[in-house]
């Protein structure tokens, strides 16, 4: 199998991770963007571990893939915790409403 | 082109569409729905890259539990429909970034893929089964791992104290402020 269309579904998600992020207004969305920006870290984890680096004795690809899921899964509940938080002070969760630490 | 590869377009395909749908869908609870068939989509791609113990860890852990969280946090807060609410005025910049990033690490990708990778390439898909991944983060990476979950255990005491709310917040302060009044 080659590796080019997992890296290039990779790349995709990644850059769809990148608009949301950066044209989404709604907090819990951008949240889910960063989310779909991790999972394309992973499938390139997963594709050069299977792929390209079969012998390797640590099986670093798929261990990291694991970290990154668990620190993924410790970032959304702060993050919606936060998020619920600026809601509760605001009545808000547009990012362009949380301006109080602007200078 | 294998059988492997065509099922693996497939599902790259449906993820991408469910992709695309998320960033632009003008009901939040859509785009919920929306990434969580994405997240199950990439488990697909594990389970063709024979990775899969990961593959159903994504899908315990993201389709099973961050997805719930998140339409949860969607119904704690107040959900406005429409595009004008959803999305801000960087929406062309964003539209400009992301596709200038993305030709650029495809045509990387591409010119590497042609040097380097094709000499070096396994004819399939090969993935240690989950005695070995198992034995490999308990003996290996065990220091991390065990790093991994004080930050699991930090992060969700963090979660709980910030989204417990104030003392007195709910009911009983507004009771004696009215007393007061009175």
């Amino acid at each position: 199998m080659s590796l080019l269309g997992p890296l290039l579904f990779g790349t995709f998600l990644f850059c769809l991770g990148i608009y949301g992020v950066i044209a989404r207004r709604n907090a819990v969305l951008v949240l889910m963007s960063v989310e779909l920006m991790l999972n394309a870290v992973n499938v390139n984890l997963i594709a050069f571990q299977n792929l390209l680096h079969q012998n390797d004795t640590f099986l670093t690809g798929q261990v990291f893939a694991l970290f990154v899921i668990a620190v993924a899964a410790a970032e959304v509940g702060v993050g919606l915790a936060i998020v619920l938080n600026m809601f509760r002070n605001r009545a808000s969760i547009n990012v362009d409403d949380a301006d109080l630490m602007k200078w | 082109m294998t059988a492997r590869e065509v099922i693996f377009t497939l599902i790259a395909a449906g993820g991408g569409l469910a992709g695309i749908g998320m960033v632009t869908a003008k009901n939040l609870v859509h785009a919920a729905l929306y990434l969580a068939t994405t997240l199950a989509s990439i488990a697909g791609v594990f389970l063709v890259l024979h990775a899969d113990f990961v593959a159903m860890v994504q899908l315990l852990v993201y389709v099973g539990a961050i997805a719930i969280l998140i339409i949860f946090g969607l119904m704690l807060t107040r959900a406005p429909i429409g595009r004008e609410a959803l999305d801000s005025q960087q929406r062309g910049l964003g539209a400009a970034i992301a596709l200038s990033m993305f030709g650029v690490l495809a045509a990387l990708i591409w010119q590497a893929y042609d040097e380097t990778f094709r000499t070096a390439q396994a004819a399939e898909a090969v993935g240690p089964d989950s005695a070995a991944l198992g034995h490999s983060i308990f003996s290996s990476w065990v220091l991390p791992f065990e790093v991994l979950s004080l930050l699991l255990l930090a992060a969700l005491i963090g979660a709980i104290v910030l989204a417990r709310g104030e003392d007195g917040e709910s009911g009983t302060a507004v009771e004696e402020s009215t007393e007061v009044f009175s």
